[in-house]
């Protein structure tokens, strides 16, 4: 709803006994949503054309001869509408019973049960014993390519499937086949849907379990997972997303809806790098070097150790050099840069993969599968750090191989550097997740959570801030990064407090990173906010 | 050449070429009077063809009997883009072969009405939407334009006129739902023959998103003769409410089915026991289908005294549709014949709308059980509640057309449905 700086017009229309003025052109479907009415609706999709042909939402709407589907019909000035009227009721009831005629209820092995529609309709408004007594057609199952598997007897033919195909990805390969109840949702070639990078958003937007995803498939019950807003690390874009978990495990990524990032949408290329987020070999302890070898060591002991180490080198003449991460989050980067300059240092570097090309979205252009794939070059690009190496993500390092200061890692993974790496350095000091031979030299290895293991935030290519929150449980000791060099740049500086919690992390990020001063926690809320303190309006 | 089965009580005008060679090239028809309805028209101007029309008081012989004056007059006045004029000669409802006779006989008729319909209507392109099974009526038509246009009387400035309209014959792929004005456009456009939803009606966005009228055969064959001699002259025929001559299509159980022009108002007994010599054998008429399938079956009762015009059937509680009446005779197995109806409309569903797409074959299943002697009267209850739901719960009315049949049927022959329940027997064996 455009206004084009005109006063938008408006029309006050009743909806179950409650009055509401919404903008023409709302359709009642809309304007009950506004109300807190969900009108029951399979063919209508938010972010897809309404073709009004699952019949399910239809309302009544006084002085009109006929019910009349909700998702299509524009509210008129002083329309009085009815959705729980008993002929609504009736007609619902009515045409559940359709879907179920030739439905498998094949629930007890199905992946969408618990999430899905029919059986939420039908729970609700449902006839208590089908009448049909005919045999159920019977379509079997189709492997409709890339990550796709289609159950054509749970299919409710609401075609969101076809219509995602064809407005959004701008790929029409899927269609409806034959007609009346031998329609059937087909491919045109054998691939199928095999190679379109944004095929998976099919299996969120079908309402039943007829378009499953082959990775989740039979892996956990919709009402075991729990649910996470997070925000995906595959790319820049920084889509919104939930987690689902279960048993501490991420189990699949799903889109969160936000207008002004990834709308409903998410490629596939970040919905299926989730599989990194369960690695088990983990760092769960702080490690430290001492003339024994390695031991292991609790917080207070190894935070005593590293200070002491550091304390050596505060104005000392050695240069102090870190290494930091594009996925650790803004917090963790901010109390580095802060470390880094209590320690009298400057110079950190980061390494990123690129890829050589965008995949946009074709019916929703800003969304994007961008160059950058990792999810916070922004915040590390804010606090002036420096991207090094190739567009493979490996290589730049050489400096810090010879470097002779202080010597801090965070996040990097280090998979190409020799077991020398950090061996010159006066001080070797490792901050990361996963075990790694680039560590070996480190006089003290400390071990940091993954951003799903913490609350924080993340910055896009767009420079918009966006929160996440831990969906899995860190593993042993790991700490926040933020955690841990808060406590140290607060304890070697003698001034500032450490920081107790993400916000006040974030707080020395909008300081160190001034255009975003005016945000804190609550503000970036849970849809994110760009720079200049003006939390952008999104829909959900 | 007679055509096959007239009778002196038919009034012969838009059927007045049938069975004459002649009428079929443009020559021959020009000498029949044809083309002076074109010629007159365009000399009226166009709101004057409209009032025409509207004072003729012709309804649209489709089926739902829309006055067509009315729906030319919502084309928009002031012209913003194209016009169109769609002729819909996909006649596909079961009983009903009249368009295709119109076309076959007197392709020049379609042509001018639709010139004059489409000048109307400020129409530049005129699409005739013709059945693909109509292989024959298709190449008469397609030769039949291709002369209008070497003769100048269609395409750019028609006969120095000024006026330009472009005419295209289009062939069906087979879809009875296609017939549905808004599916039509589809399949026009290249799509799937999925109704639209209304609004937008295609007077304000129709085929291509322009303004379009979409008109029956027989509705654009009555134009020329209603310019040529006024409207006054075809209100002699027919009621006050639905004025003209109309084409009924008979099949079924009589002596000489066939189509027969008649008055509108004739009498249903008259047309059965007269026109069309009566039912065979002897036999007594058990019911009639009086418009095509999909409205509502009458029975003998109903029938007696029953005035064939569109207010004299919803009289009698079914509908003059496009005036297919299918006769039944007492050896006529209705729940079987009910049954092959709604079988027809399962396999011709386009299968967008749930109560469509699952309740025509649903329906379908339930008469074949009891068909079988498998049924139970609970059955009936069923399927009267299923018709109810898939009544006026659709984009289109086909979900509404295969429920008539079934709930009219429960209604009036409950006896021959028991007979199948509680015995296993039929009434009836055809």
């Amino acid at each position: 709803m455009s206004d084009n700086g005109l006063e938008q017009q408006t029309v006050t229309v009743t909806i179950d006994g409650q009055e509401v003025t919404v903008p023409t052109g709302t359709t009642i479907l809309q304007a009950a949503e506004a109300v807190g009415t969900r009108v029951p609706h399979y063919c209508f999709h938010a972010g897809l054309s309404a073709p009004a042909q699952c019949r399910l939402c239809l309302v009544e709407v006084e002085g009109a001869p006929k019910l009349m589907p909700s998702c299509v019909t524009t509210v008129q000035e002083g329309q009085v509408v009815l959705t729980e009227s008993e002929q609504a009721r009736a007609m619902r009831e009515g045409v559940l019973e359709f879907y179920l005629a030739n439905h498998p209820l094949d629930c007890p092995i199905c992946d969408q049960s618990g999430e899905c529609e029919l059986q939420n309709y039908v729970f609700a408004e449902g006839r208590k014993h089908g009448r049909s007594r005919e045999p159920k057609r019977v379509f079997g199952r189709d492997d409709f390519g890339g990550d796709v598997l289609f159950y054509g007897d749970r299919c409710v033919m609401c075609t969101r499937c076809v219509r995602f195909m064809n407005e959004v990805a701008e790929e029409p390969l899927l269609t409806v086949v034959e007609r009346g109840d031998r329609s059937v949702i087909d491919t045109f070639f054998e691939e199928g849907v095999a190679g379109s990078p944004y095929a998976g958003n099919i299996v969120d937007i079908c309402p039943v379990g007829a378009l499953v995803s082959k990775d989740f498939l039979h892996k956990a019950r919709a009402w075991d997972l729990e649910h996470t807003p997070s925000v995906c690390p595959g790319c820049s874009q920084g889509c919104n997303i939930e987690l689902h978990t279960r048993d501490n495990i991420v189990q699949r990524l799903k889109p969160r809806l936000n207008l002004d990032v990834n709308g409903f949408w998410m490629c596939d290329y970040g919905r299926h790098r989730y599989e990194w987020l369960n690695r088990t070999d983990r760092i769960d302890e702080p490690l430290l070097v001492g003339p024994d070898g390695r031991r292991a060591s609790a917080w207070s002991n190894a935070t005593e150790e590293v200070l002491s180490r550091l304390r050596l080198s505060l104005g000392g003449e050695g240069a102090v050099l870190a290494v930091a991460s594009p996925y650790a989050s803004n917090e963790d980067l901010a109390e580095l840069r802060a470390l880094v300059t209590v320690l009298g240092g400057k110079e950190i570097v980061y390494r990123s993969p690129r890829a050589d090309e965008e995949i946009p979205l074709p019916g929703f252009p800003q969304l994007s599968r961008r160059h950058d794939l990792t999810p916070n070059s922004g915040g590390a690009d804010r606090l002036g750090m420096h991207r090094v190496g190739g567009d493979d993500g490996t290589g730049g390092l050489q400096h810090a191989e010879e470097h002779e200061g202080v010597l801090i890692v965070m996040g990097d993974e280090l998979r190409d550097v020799t077991e020398s790496f950090g061996s010159r350095a006066s001080f070797y000091l490792y901050l990361g997740s996963y075990p790694t031979h680039g560590a070996k030299a480190a006089e003290a290895i400390l071990p940091i959570t993954t951003f799903v293991e913490q609350e924080g935030s993340f910055t896009n290519c767009e420079g918009r801030v966006q929160r996440f929150w831990p969906g899995l449980q860190a593993p042993g000791l790991a700490l926040s990064a933020w955690r841990i060099l808060g406590t140290l740049a607060a304890t070697l500086s003698e001034e500032e407090e450490a920081p107790s919690g993400a916000d006040q992390a974030f707080g020395r990020f909008a300081e160190l990173a001034p255009e975003f001063s005016g945000l804190n926690f609550g503000s970036i809320g849970t849809l994110g906010a760009k720079a200049s303190g003006s939390a952008t309006s999104a829909g959900g | 050449m007679a055509y096959p089965y007239t009778h002196e009580k038919e009034v012969r005008i838009l059927s007045s070429g049938w069975g004459d060679p002649r009428s079929r090239t443009l020559e021959g028809w020009r000498a029949l009077g044809g083309y002076k309805g074109l010629v007159k028209g365009f000399e009226m101007g166009r709101d004057e063809v409209i009032e025409t029309v509207k004072q003729s008081g012709l309804r649209g012989r489709g089926g739902a009997g829309f006055p067509t004056g009315m729906k030319w007059s919502f084309m928009p006045k002031e012209k913003n883009g194209l016009h169109y004029l769609c002729c819909n000669a996909d006649e596909a409802e079961p009983g009903t072969f009249k368009d295709r006779e119109l076309i076959r006989w007197t392709p020049h008729q379609v042509i001018e009405g639709c010139l004059i319909a489409a000048y109307a209507i400020q129409a530049d392109h005129v699409y005739i939407y013709c059945r693909g099974e109509f292989f024959e009526a298709n190449q008469v038509l397609a030769r039949a334009v291709e002369e209008a246009y070497e003769a100048g009387i269609a395409g750019e400035d028609i006969q120095g006129s000024g006026v330009s309209i472009d005419l295209t014959v289009h062939q069906g792929a087979g879809a009875y739902i296609c017939g549905e004005e808004t599916a039509l456009m589809e399949s026009l456009e290249g799509r799937r023959g999925l109704p639209r939803i209304k609004p937008p009606f295609p007077a304000a966005v129709g085929v291509f998103g322009q303004p379009t009228t979409i008109n029956n055969v027989e509705t654009l064959c009555a134009i020329p003769h209603i310019i040529r001699h006024g409207g006054e002259w075809y209100r002699q025929w027919g009621t006050e409410k639905s004025p003209g001559t109309k084409l009924f299509c008979v099949s079924g159980h009589v002596c000489r089915p066939g189509n027969y022009e008649l008055p509108m108002g004739f009498p249903m007994n008259d047309l059965i026991h007269e026109v069309c010599g009566g039912i065979r054998d002897g036999r007594q008429l058990k019911a009639v289908i009086p418009g095509g399938a999909s409205v509502p079956i009458m029975d003998a009762e109903e029938c007696d005294g029953c005035e064939l015009c569109y207010e004299g059937v919803i009289e009698r509680g079914s509908m003059l549709g496009c005036a297919s009446v299918i006769v039944m005779d007492d050896t006529t197995n209705i729940v079987r014949q009910v049954r092959r109806m709604v079988d027809f409309f399962a396999h011709e569903s386009c299968g967008q709308c749930t109560p469509c797409r699952e309740g025509t074959t649903w329906l379908s299943r339930i008469l074949r059980r009891i068909e079988e002697g498998k049924g139970t009267e609970q059955d009936l209850d069923t399927l009267l509640d299923l018709g109810e739901k898939m009544t006026g719960t659709t984009i289109c009315v086909l979900s509404d057309s295969a429920a008539a049949p079934v709930a009219s049927s429960i209604q009036k022959f409950k006896e021959d449905y028991l007979a199948l329940i509680r015995r296993g027997e039929a009434v009836g064996a055809v």
